[in-house]
């Protein structure tokens, strides 16, 4: 195989003839963008690619892809996408969700399709609100934020959820935002490239019921200070000059360190390959608020057998010591008894 | 029989028992093994069954056992019972009345007396009448002590003790002896009614080893040997062989049945198999049985929730698999919502359900037929969709193709119903041969199908097929055809999303005129017995079996009856209402509270009547009898 990828196809081939209907400002086109521009640069046909989604603003995306596609039910995008990848490992399948999708109505559905590592690029659109139904807070929204159904405040914990794909088993977990269209096309084409279960947290702004909830750390202005940039098998650093960077206490917390303080050696290697989720589970839990330093990259990115793929070897193994299977062999596999005539 | 008889060296065969105890003729027999839910009472009825079945018996049998994997030893709550029914001639139904029970213990028999028939005969293991197994099962007498039993023939056999004793010079510790107990009643109902011998020694031969395997032979020969030389019994019976159509038998079981109805779907459609299945007493048979059969390019997935197996099937659909997923009851109500999306989708997709006692968790063993109507109305929105139901364990065969034919030609989702009582009852089989069944494929669509106002090819969705009305189905991976469908209301023709409030009605119409279309495609409905009558029983599903028996026994008393039996309930065979009308009386039998019986009264306005059972059994043809004389005077 080559290395590098002649494009089949241009990014006007994956756009459908659909009108799109997302708010004005929504953070969603920038991320379909990202992605119909990302398409044609992976050498794969829009025939071979599903876009399965289930129900929330997000969940509208496959319309707009010029793929086949299924908008399908609030939560359960991951458990049809399983059933697309699992009978036919040889398609490329995107799971296009949201913070209310996947993490609250579907949770079930995303952990066990990220245990079993099904062939899927799972892309979250996470917004920290509901967003269809007009407003309520999601089990992303930070506690005491105050909404329609919240009118003094939620009291409910959230989810983070890179911890919760870590906790699951994920074998690839990412996070990018709405805002850099480059950080996310480099973070869906790692996606992508991942054999088995790809989980990609995106920071995306609801402009309309819950604008800015990202601002202090995506904005072009904090950009630098705020975002820590994860680069496999690099020192952990960020801020203007790489001034500040992530070290390991000796009580095993991950903390921000001024490098000229604690030294570059002291900072943290970023391993994504690492096989113990552990650090990986760290980085994620780095940032507790949308108000400091948040790490954004691929925390982890490790191998694992593709469920689809380890489903059809069971078939073929068993084909192979059994021959094709006879079905008046198998209606005679109990016994059977003749009557007159024999 | 077979040419080399096993280990029988020790055992006289049936065939050279003595003159004078020569076998005494019956037409059939009901036997009940009653026991402990640890004390192997379906593996004993099964290999009673078997031996039968290869001997060319009918039967039917009807396995009865608590929800409970292990309830408190001794207990009537423990009490796991199997029912066979062996016949010369043709049978339906496992029975009424037991004319022989075998109770292994005081709980056994404080469970199932009551069914055994007046005089009949009862066969205790007189060794578990201890006081503390009395207690247990809740006696404050010990039954076999006083005339308590007088109106059976009690035979009372140690099988505890002679079990022991049987297996004691093979070095087999007394407790672990115990465990056989069931070969030694085995052994001894083989011989009261003449059971070749040969297929249940083989049988252990293949199953157990070592000591486990010594210890189940020598107490089945030693439960034979006390048949014959203990007197306690007059002669052994036989029940010959009955005159089935020739051809080649198996003795086969509904959930089986209905696995193997859906490989041969497969194959006959030319598609992979895709299951997604949760498990679920008592559907689970089917997920086991076809994980077994992965060369047959079958893929099934053990899904962490009943709504993500139909999910999976339903992707497993729009890759162009035959989708289907499995359960009961409780899994319907949460699939709800994922059937209606696939009627939305118009994608053929198949829902078994192997219903049993409801409402929630209800008798989750025990049989029932009480979803008929979430089958039928159970969906948000307007969402018909076609319902097969089986009517015997063999039947479920062909009632997986013919759902599977439906949902591919439609489009569609279908419900195919079964029971509790049809799936682990088992019935012999007459094979069909592989060669005659209907070729069931469909094509994908290929081409582009529709020109754009601009001249140029495009392909629609939703373009129906002008007679059926199903839409093409279009795979990934196909060039050209790449399309998204979902919930959200789409344009005819075209799939787009359309919230057009005529379109929308258009929509609701064509999918139920589709479904109505079906009704073309089905066999009408077929009177049995006495057209002529002023009675039709009209039944569905399992009740078969009884209405059957009813059926005959009361037209052999010079009753007329006439009988229809419906396998597709939805929609209903397009001549059904012109049956009805032509008689007077019309009765429902269903284990339900009238189900059917309110579809037909609503879509036909006739006077049907109800007769329904809901104790987790299936009719007695006994009960059915009487209705049809009580409805008759």
């Amino acid at each position: 195989m080559s290395d590098t990828i002649v494009p089949l196809t241009t990014k006007k081939d994956w756009v459908s003839d659909q009108e799109v209907r997302w708010c004005p400002g929504c953070g969603d086109y920038g991320v379909m963008h990202a992605v119909q521009t990302l398409m044609p640069e992976l050498g794969v046909a829009p025939e071979n690619t599903v876009f399965i989604s289930g129900i929330g603003c997000s969940s509208r995306f496959p319309y707009y892809m010029n793929t086949y596609g299924m908008h399908s039910i609030h939560g359960r995008a991951p458990a049809i996408a399983t059933g697309v990848a699992v009978a036919r490992p040889d398609l490329d399948v995107w799971v296009i969700t949201g913070d209310g999708d996947s993490l609250s109505i579907g949770g079930n559905h995303l952990i066990h399709a990220l245990r079993r590592n099904v062939n899927l690029t799972i892309l979250l659109f996470n917004n920290r609100i509901y967003g269809l139904t007009k407003g309520q807070y999601s089990p992303t929204s930070e506690t005491g934020k105050v909404t329609k159904s919240t009118p003094f405040g939620s009291i409910d914990h959230p989810f983070n959820p890179l911890s919760v794909a870590l906790g699951a088993e994920a074998s690839f977990v990412a996070r990018t935002h709405d805002l850099d269209r480059k950080h996310m096309i480099e973070v869906f084409r790692a996606a992508h490239a991942h054999r088995g279960a790809s989980f990609v947290e995106i920071f995306q702004n609801c402009n309309v019921f819950n604008d800015g909830a990202f601002d202090d750390v995506t904005s072009k202005h904090a950009r630098d200070e705020m975002m820590i940039d994860l680069k496999h098998g690099q020192p952990i650093r960020f801020g203007v000059d790489g001034h500040k960077g992530v070290a390991m206490g000796s009580d095993g917390q991950l903390r921000i360190v001024e490098v000229a303080d604690a030294g570059e050696s002291a900072l943290l290697v970023h391993d994504a390959h690492r096989e113990d989720p552990g650090l990986a589970f760290a980085l994620a839990r780095l940032s507790h608020d949308d108000h400091s330093a948040t790490p954004f990259g691929v925390f982890r990115d490790v191998q694992r057998g593709d469920y689809g793929q380890m489903v059809g070897a069971q078939l073929a193994s068993a084909s192979e010591k059994k021959g094709p299977g006879d079905l008046g062999s198998l209606l005679r596999s109990n016994g059977t008894w003749m009557v007159g005539g024999g | 029989m077979t040419d080399t008889t096993p280990t029988i060296d020790t055992m006289p065969s049936a065939e050279h028992a003595r003159p004078e105890r020569a076998p005494e003729q019956i037409s059939h027999v009901v036997v009940r093994f009653a026991g402990d839910s640890g004390d192997g009472m379906q593996l004993t009825g099964d290999r009673f069954t078997s031996a039968s079945a290869l001997f060319g018996n009918d039967l039917s049998t009807f396995p009865d056992y608590p929800a409970e994997i292990r309830a408190p030893a001794g207990t009537v709550n423990g009490v796991s019972s199997f029912q066979v029914h062996i016949s010369d001639h043709d049978i339906t139904t496992p029975g009424d009345s037991p004319n022989v029970l075998v109770a292994m213990n005081p709980a056994a028999l404080k469970a199932d007396l009551h069914r055994l028939e007046q005089n009949g005969l009862l066969i205790v293991n007189s060794d578990s009448f201890e006081s503390r197994d009395l207690e247990k099962a809740g006696y404050d007498h010990n039954p076999l002590n006083d005339d308590f039993l007088s109106a059976y023939r009690v035979v009372e056999i140690p099988m505890t003790s002679l079990t022991q004793k049987a297996t004691e010079t093979l070095g087999v510790k007394a407790r672990d002896a115990e465990r056989s107990k069931n070969f030694f009643a085995l052994g001894v109902i083989s011989w009261l009614y003449s059971r070749p011998v040969e297929p249940t020694i083989e049988w252990i031969n293949g199953k157990f080893k070592d000591l486990v395997k010594e210890s189940n032979l020598a107490a089945f020969r030693a439960g034979y040997n006390f048949g014959e030389t203990s007197e306690l019994f007059d002669h052994p019976y036989q029940v010959k062989p009955a005159q089935l159509p020739a051809g080649e038998y198996t003795n086969i079981s509904g959930n089986v049945a209905l696995a193997w109805g859906l490989v041969a779907a497969g194959q006959l459609a030319k598609l992979p198999l895709f299951l997604g299945s949760y498990p679920i007493t008592p559907a689970s048979d089917i997920l086991h049985e076809l994980s077994k059969h992965k060369h047959f390019g079958i893929r099934t997935v053990q899904a962490e929730d009943e709504i993500a197996a139909i999910g999976m099937a339903l992707g497993a659909a729009f890759s162009g698999h035959l989708g289907i997923t499995t359960t009961s009851g409780p899994g319907v109500a949460l699939k709800s919502e994922t059937i209606s999306l696939g009627i939305s989708l118009e994608l053929p997709l198949l829902i078994v359900d192997i219903q049993r006692g409801g409402p929630s968790t209800g008798l989750p063993t025990k049989t029932e037929a009480a979803d008929l109507n979430i089958a039928m109305y159970g969906r948000h929105g307007e969402a018909p969709l076609p319902i097969v139901a089986a009517y015997s364990p063999a039947h479920c065969f062909d009632a997986a193709i013919e759902a599977a034919r439906i949902a591919l030609k439609y489009r569609t989702p279908v419900i195919l119903l079964s029971d509790g009582f049809l799936a682990n009852g088992s019935e012999p089989w007459l094979l069909p041969d592989v060669s005659t069944l209907p070729d069931i494929s469909v094509s994908f669509q290929t081409e582009k199908n529709h020109i754009a106002a601009d001249g140029s090819e495009e392909y629609w969705p939703y373009l129906r097929d002008p007679v059926t009305l199903a839409r093409p189905w279009a795979i990934p991976g196909t060039p050209g055809l790449m399309h998204r469908v979902g919930g959200i209301e789409k344009e005819d023709g075209t799939g787009n999303i359309s919230y057009a409030p005529a379109n929308h009605e258009k929509m609701v119409h064509l999918r139920a005129d589709k479904v109505a279309g079906i009704a073309h495609d089905i066999p009408p409905a077929v009177v049995v017995g006495d057209a002529d009558a002023d009675l039709v029983l009209l039944g569905w599903g399992s009740t078969w079996a009884a209405i059957d028996a009813a059926v005959q026994r009361t037209r052999r008393a010079g009753t007329k009856v006439a009988w229809i039996h419906l396998t597709h309930l939805n929609p209903l065979p397009p001549n059904l209402g012109e049956l009805l009308r032509s008689f007077r009386t019309v009765l429902v039998p269903e284990l339900n509270l009238g189900h059917l019986c309110r579809m037909v009264r609503a879509e036909y306005l006739v006077d049907a009547k109800p007769i329904n059972k809901v104790q987790g059994l299936p009719f007695t043809s006994a009960e059915l009898e009487v209705a049809i004389t009580e409805a008759l005077s």
